[in-house]
């Protein structure tokens, strides 16, 4: 049962890094939708 | 005045509304739209309130004058929004050049009128009969075990463990697995959170929810393709359709009698439609996931039916050549469509493999769980491969003897 559990952590472990992975790399919701005229901060 | 030139007056004059009228009927036959200008009649509105198909090229051809676009496009300026109605056919029929902040290839498609067939078909049929269709699979599962009841071994186990999986073997699947359960749990939530959730919780307790189901659908899913990967290449090779499945489909797998057992090697028939199911699935939802996750950049539906068009399909099936000009936003409406109604298959699909490994069928779940099965399952349910195992086996050991 070992592997299910470690592929369970393994599934958050891919979705968190992905999450941060595209942010870093410019494709938030932010970054990829708002222009310089528009101010979201 | 004489006589004569009195009647041929009268005559002109008596004629003439009459043939007025035959020159509007003309007209009217030629041009059904002359009497309001060349925009649409009553009975243009009331076709398509009937649902009738009517040739829009009288409206969206009327969106101005092309040599003055930069004049018309003007009228949106700072002093303020002329009601124009050719104006607005130009927008709505994207016939205008626009100029805005935002990046996105869709900001510049100021109206599409896709989105409420859309609405309606994500609100309606696709709600339905999805649930229906998870619905009966449960329910048929549910008739299943009720008359067959739990598939055991028919002989005693032996206590002798044989491995099935290696720990990478299982790691993919559950990886596939545990994915596809988020994935399933939190689209279903997104699909029918409105009729179904919120009238329960309401909208203050769904919205964290749905904040998170978002998150956890778009980032799950690449550990979803990852697995999908890997599984697909560990037992691709397993699972190329022979003739020993053909036996085995006519036995039904032993499924429905008890002491049926028909060869099988490492995967049985019924294992491979799963794993076929899954690949063709798995890859096609991946497919219009990945357009979903990043908006309007990954297209494919234009150019999917282009090639439809040009191989003649939906003439196959009595229809028009499908679109192949779509907007942005059309785009992502028929993605979501396809991701929602391939994704309904699959868990249909995916609740009878997840039955027949749990309480279908005893011994089956070891398999992925702790990666061993008994002997007697093996010989039962994979006789074939067990004795590949075996001769395997014997052939090790015989080579690591020393010669005497």
């Amino acid at each position: 049962m070992k592997s299910m559990w470690i592929a369970f952590v393994a599934i958050f472990v891919v979705a968190y890094g992905a999450d941060r992975a595209l942010d870093y790399t410019g494709f938030s919701a932010q970054e990829v939708t708002s222009g310089p005229s528009v101010r979201l901060d | 005045m004489t006589l004569s030139r009195l009647i041929a007056i009268l005559s002109v004059l008596l004629w003439l509304p009459l043939a007025a009228s035959a020159q509007d009927a003309e007209t009217t036959t030629s041009d059904p739209r002359a009497a309001t200008g060349g925009v649409q009649t009553l009975e243009d509105i009331l076709a398509r309130q009937r649902g009738e198909k009517i040739d829009m090229s009288f409206r969206s051809d009327l969106t101005g004058p092309d040599a003055d676009e930069a004049a018309f496009v003007q009228q949106l300026g700072t002093l303020g929004i002329t009601s124009d109605p050719a104006l607005w056919r130009a927008l709505r029929y994207n016939d205008v050049t626009l100029s805005v902040s935002s990046r996105t290839p869709a900001a510049e498609v100021v109206m599409q009128d896709a989105g409420m067939q859309w609405l309606a078909w994500r609100a309606g049929p696709l709600r339905t009969y999805g649930g229906y269709l998870l619905l009966a699979m449960i329910g048929l599962l549910a008739v299943f075990l009720a008359l067959r009841g739990r598939i055991r071994t028919d002989h005693p186990l032996t206590g002798r463990k044989v491995l099935r999986f290696n720990s990478i073997e299982r790691f993919a699947h559950w990886l596939l697995a545990g994915s596809f359960i988020l994935l399933g749990i939190t689209g279903l939530v997104q699909l029918f959170g409105r009729v179904a959730i919120i009238p329960l919780i309401g909208h203050e307790a769904f919205a964290p929810i749905a904040i998170a189901g978002k998150w956890v659908h778009n980032n799950v899913a690449w550990a979803f393709m990852l697995g999908l990967v890997m599984v697909t290449v560990f037992w691709i090779a397993h699972n190329i359709p022979n003739r020993l499945d053909l036996k085995w489909i006519a036995v039904g797998g032993g499924l429905f009698k008890k002491g049926v057992h028909p060869p099988a090697k490492k995967f049985n028939a019924g294992q491979k439609i799963i794993f076929w199911s899954v690949v063709v699935l798995g890859f096609s939802i991946s497919a219009s996931g990945l357009s979903l996750l990043f908006p309007f950049e990954l297209p494919m539906f234009a150019a999917t039916f282009e090639k439809l068009n040009a191989f003649g399909v939906p003439g196959w099936f009595g229809m028009e050549p499908l679109k192949t000009v779509l907007a942005p936003h059309e785009e992502m409406q028929l993605a979501q469509l396809w991701h929602a109604i391939v994704a309904f298959v699959f868990m249909a699909i995916i609740l009878a493999h997840i039955y027949i490994g749990s309480i279908g069928m005893e011994g089956a779940f070891d398999a992925m769980g702790k990666g061993e099965v008994d002997e007697t399952w093996a010989k039962e349910h994979h006789s074939l491969w067990l004795e590949e195992l075996k001769a395997k086996e014997s052939k090790d050991a015989a080579a690591s003897t020393p010669a005497e």
